[in-house]
């Protein structure tokens, strides 16, 4: 009983952020955005603010849309907010509170065959996120500028799926103007974002693990998040249970902090033993992980 | 590597002025603001019609 209840603790908490976070239920039916002074708040997840609901800020839009402004300013607001984010719980808004992660998430329990990436590819494209963030999102819109000195947001025109599921599409359907205006641009993002879709039902939140700039920036910083993991080397019994466990196929014995894990807490649930454990940076620090050779 | 790691808490208070700092610089500039002016319009490129 008490299990059930922890597998299902995640779940509510996900559908409860993404409601709270697209409260402005109207906007879907009347085909227009929320624009109140609350918009101006960065909020810690990827939730497109030109979702009809939405009621803040994507901080990788807000970031963009700076950088792509007339002069290329630095948006000193909204890196402050993403370093708050990134070093208060950092990848826990990706595991916890994300809309589109929970989307993924659920897609994933949809019961077809899984599959599995080859370890190296899948190390290889770990690092694409990377890539995502610095030229997608910083450098593209920085300094591939046009005659009036402005660019445009590279990442949200491109890539992001879930502008085009949480905006475009709502949007399209209920609002004339952007029925009308939708092109080659349109049907690009839509088949990238239905492709996504449909990877998601193979692989667990392959958006999260391969192409996410937010997620890259929060890893960055996962050894420095206040709000961190750590396993108890007395009572770990390196039985893999944990690694068996994490479907973002971290070992948390060996990195609790990887900057790959998402704080789902999968692998605290599968431990026997209860070595894994919430900590602080703070916290002990020779208890962080168990390495290679230990053997007790 | 776990010399480095005794370093983190202070890294990390060290990171979060920092973060303090330019969210009060930002404010004080007026980046509220244009987070706003931005975030309440449609984004065409967001959408996919941009």
């Amino acid at each position: 009983m008490k299990n059930t209840k922890k597998r299902f603790f995640r779940p509510i908490i996900q559908l409860l952020s993404t409601l709270a976070l697209n409260l402005n239920i109207t906007g879907f039916a009347e085909g227009s955005i929320y624009t109140g002074h609350f918009k101006g708040v960065c909020i810690p997840v990827l939730n497109c603010y030109s979702c009809p609901g939405a009621l803040g800020a994507c901080p990788i839009g807000a970031l963009q849309s700076s950088f792509a402004a007339i002069g290329g300013k630095i948006a000193y607001y909204v890196l402050g907010m993403l370093l708050l984010f990134a070093l208060t719980l950092g990848r826990f808004f990706c595991g916890w509170l994300c809309p589109f992660g929970a989307l993924q998430g659920l897609l994933h329990k949809v019961p077809v065959r899984k599959a599995e990436i080859p370890k190296r590819a899948d190390a290889a494209l770990r690092y694409l996120k990377y890539a995502v963030l610095v030229v997608l999102v910083v450098a593209l819109p920085l300094f591939m500028r046009n005659g009036v000195d402005m660019s445009a947001p590279y990442f949200c025109k491109w890539l992001c799926p879930a502008g085009t599921l949480e905006g475009g599409v709502p949007l399209a359907l209920t609002n004339e103007m952007v029925r009308g205006a939708l092109g080659a641009q349109f049907a690009w993002k839509l088949s990238l974002a239905v492709g996504i879709v449909v990877l998601c039902l193979f692989l667990y939140r392959p958006f999260c693990k391969y192409l996410c700039p937010l997620g890259a920036f929060y890893g960055l910083f996962s050894k420095l998040s206040l709000y961190r993991y750590a396993v108890d080397s007395n009572a770990c019994t390196q039985c893999g249970a944990c690694r068996r466990a994490c479907k973002m196929g971290v070992d948390p014995m060996r990195e609790p902090n990887s900057r790959e894990c998402i704080r789902c807490g999968d692998c605290k649930r599968a431990c026997p033993v209860g070595a894994l454990k919430n900590s602080t940076c703070f916290g002990e620090q020779k208890q962080d992980s168990i390495k290679k050779g230990d053997v007790r | 590597m776990k010399k480095f790691s005794a370093l983190y808490p202070l890294l990390t208070a060290a990171l979060l002025l920092i973060a303090a700092f330019l969210i009060c610089f930002g404010l004080a500039n007026d980046e509220f603001k244009r987070v706003l002016s931005k975030a309440a319009s449609i984004c065409l490129e967001c959408i996919g019609i941009g």
